[in-house]
């Protein structure tokens, strides 16, 4: 189980559901300056109303509609200095979308009409529900409406400004986390909720928090200044990797496979480099994320089990992404020679596994000089067990089962158990190595990787998770 | 524009003593540099001099006064402006420069405003 890379985030599940937008459109909004050729919803409409075929296009257009959506909020937001203003119209809007479009077909321009139909469904919003903005924003709110229309033009600009609000240093990062999930991923709140691992109910909560404060403490729709820029670039790249981080684990949860959040967080990725050309944190996180992308296809056998990296059939692996990491991360290493960034230093180490054609090839020694680099700029528990793993893979495992002894504070951390239970293993301590992987099953809702576990680390007679025996 | 309560927490000291002078003095410094966007604020006495209030049983019911702040922390409320700034990036930029933000903490809280 020692993969000696850095694995973003622990098991989670996923629905691999198209998003749906909420059906909170009532009957009051309706009628209410409609758009031209904008038809009224209707029941006969209604999803389950539809065969199976109309079914799956209706899926796909919600899927369509959920990344056109995303672009609109982000523009919407700027005119209106609004994100929940912002995020619900453009949910109106797409439910409107998904009854007009499934019924005439897909407009010419879809995201001039979403923006046009946003628009009109915030001033219904605005006229409704008059207690929820103040009369000066209000005023503002009106003036920014009967603007002529803006047409969404410089929409990586919007989106750039969007992941910023969202990743503000002044929200926590588990709202940030869930936030960017919700705005910019564009997932509903359930679908949040079951990927960070918390009741539907707690997150709901979470994410009005976050939006109250943003509307209330007015966390700035901004691109930071030029002075601040690098302090916020920490916490945006986090971010973005954690997302990345969750698409990378729900693939792992059965057939279902979804990558679309991952994808998503190399969009995010990318448009940050537009933001900052040359920047070695920005560099670095879309390297590392092209690169532990790049082995999707070669992650899951058939029976979607999980195939270590060391088995893995490296043809399959996609080289384009590899090409494109391996040259970010040089670049990344480059740019940052004296005090590399964290993510130039976690795209090296992907960088020296990707170059490897054979397991065999693997530069170890590089690798764990990489760790011993990413030791000093990040000195947490996580980092030196990766450390220790990719001792053991240079040769010296004693050492590796000494150094993982030694760490503290990671006994609910699935990767210390795992790692532990194949150090133990090649020391031919079994029966230890069971207990450990009987610990590290406790903590992974993940079947691939429970059934690898049980495959690698059978139960010895004797030995329970209760302590070893003598 | 919106208003932000900007609220230090620092060790609880009498500013009036001269010993202070020097701190005294970069609050004061703080409050010319800052003096477009500072809209009010005030320096407290240390909590010894302060007195709780409470009216037990609700509202009309009996008042109950105690000795002391109503929560003993090891940094107290010593002091806040008011500041007005168009966004929390500023009003941030600004209560990083009151001198309580190095040797305590500044609380940034938006201004609910009264009348709207």
């Amino acid at each position: 189980m020692t993969t000696g890379e850095t694995t973003p985030g622990v098991g989670s599940v996923m629905s691999s559901a198209p998003l749906r937008p909420d059906a909170r459109v009532s009957s009051d909004v309706v009628g209410s300056g409609g758009i031209p050729g904008e038809p009224m919803p209707t029941d006969a409409m209604a999803a389950d109303a539809m065969p199976a075929d109309a079914m799956q296009a209706d899926l796909a257009l919600a899927e369509f509609l959920r990344s056109e959506g995303r672009r609109v909020v982000a523009t919407l937001t700027r005119q209106l200095g609004d994100l929940t203003l912002a995020e619900d119209a453009v949910q109106d809007a797409s439910l409107r979308a998904l009854q007009a479009w499934t019924r005439d077909g897909v407009p010419e321009n879809p995201r001039a009409w979403l923006f046009v139909s946003a628009k009109r469904r915030a001033i219904d919003i605005l006229r409704r529900e008059k207690t929820r903005f103040d009369k000066e924003r209000q005023a503002t709110i009106m003036t920014a409406l009967a603007a002529p229309d803006d047409a969404p033009h410089d929409l990586e600009d919007d989106q750039l400004r969007l992941i910023f609000t969202c990743c503000h240093p002044a929200l926590s990062t588990e709202a940030q986390v869930a936030l960017s999930l919700r705005v910019l991923c564009g997932l509903t709140v359930a679908e949040v909720a079951r990927s960070l691992l918390v009741s539907e109910q707690t997150m709901a909560k979470r994410l009005t928090r976050a939006r109250t404060k943003i509307a209330k403490a007015r966390i700035p729709y901004v691109v930071p200044g030029p002075d601040e820029l690098p302090d916020r670039v920490n916490g945006v790249t986090t971010t973005v990797y954690l997302l990345f981080g969750e698409g990378y684990a729900s693939l792992s949860d059965g057939p279902a496979l979804r990558s679309a959040l991952a994808d998503e967080a190399i969009r995010l990725g990318r448009l940050l480099t537009v933001l900052l050309p040359g920047s070695p944190a920005v560099e670095g996180l879309l390297a590392t994320m092209l690169l532990q992308h790049s082995r999707l296809p070669a992650r899951f056998d058939a029976n979607g089990d999980v195939v270590l990296l060391a088995d893995q059939d490296r043809a399959l692996w996609n080289s384009a992404l590899i090409n494109e990491g391996v040259a970010l991360a040089a670049a990344a290493i480059t740019h940052s020679p004296r005090q590399p960034a964290r993510f130039a230093v976690t795209a090296a180490i992907a960088g020296c596994h990707a170059l490897a054609a054979d397991p065999s090839e693997t530069d170890w020694l590089a690798i764990l000089s990489w760790y011993d680099v990413l030791a000093t700029i990040d000195p947490n528990p996580v980092v030196k067990l990766n450390r220790a793993a990719a001792l053991a893979e240079s040769g010296f495992p004693a050492e590796a089962l000494a150094e993982v002894d030694a760490l503290a504070g990671l006994d609910s951390y699935f990767w210390f158990h795992a790692t532990r239970a194949e150090l133990l293993a090649r020391q031919g301590a079994a029966a230890e190595a069971s207990v450990a992987a009987q610990r590290a099953l406790q903590l992974t809702d993940s079947e691939p990787q429970r059934r690898l576990l049980r495959l690698r680390y059978p139960p010895v007679p004797g030995a329970t998770s209760s302590g070893v025996p003598l | 524009m919106p208003l932000y309560a900007a609220i230090i927490y620092s060790a609880d000291v009498d500013w009036s003593l001269p010993e202070y002078a020097d701190e005294t003095k970069e609050y004061m410094a703080f409050s010319e540099s800052a003096a477009a966007v500072i809209r009010g604020g005030a320096a407290l006495y240390p909590t010894a001099t302060a007195t709780t209030v409470t009216v037990q049983g609700g509202k009309g019911g009996d008042v109950v006064l105690s000795d002391g702040p109503y929560a003993e922390t090891k940094e107290a409320l010593t002091g806040f402006y008011l500041l007005e700034c168009a966004d929390l990036d500023e009003a941030i930029r600004h209560a990083a420069t009151i001198p309580g933000a190095w040797n305590g903490a500044i609380e940034v809280r938006p201004v609910l405003p009264l009348m709207s």
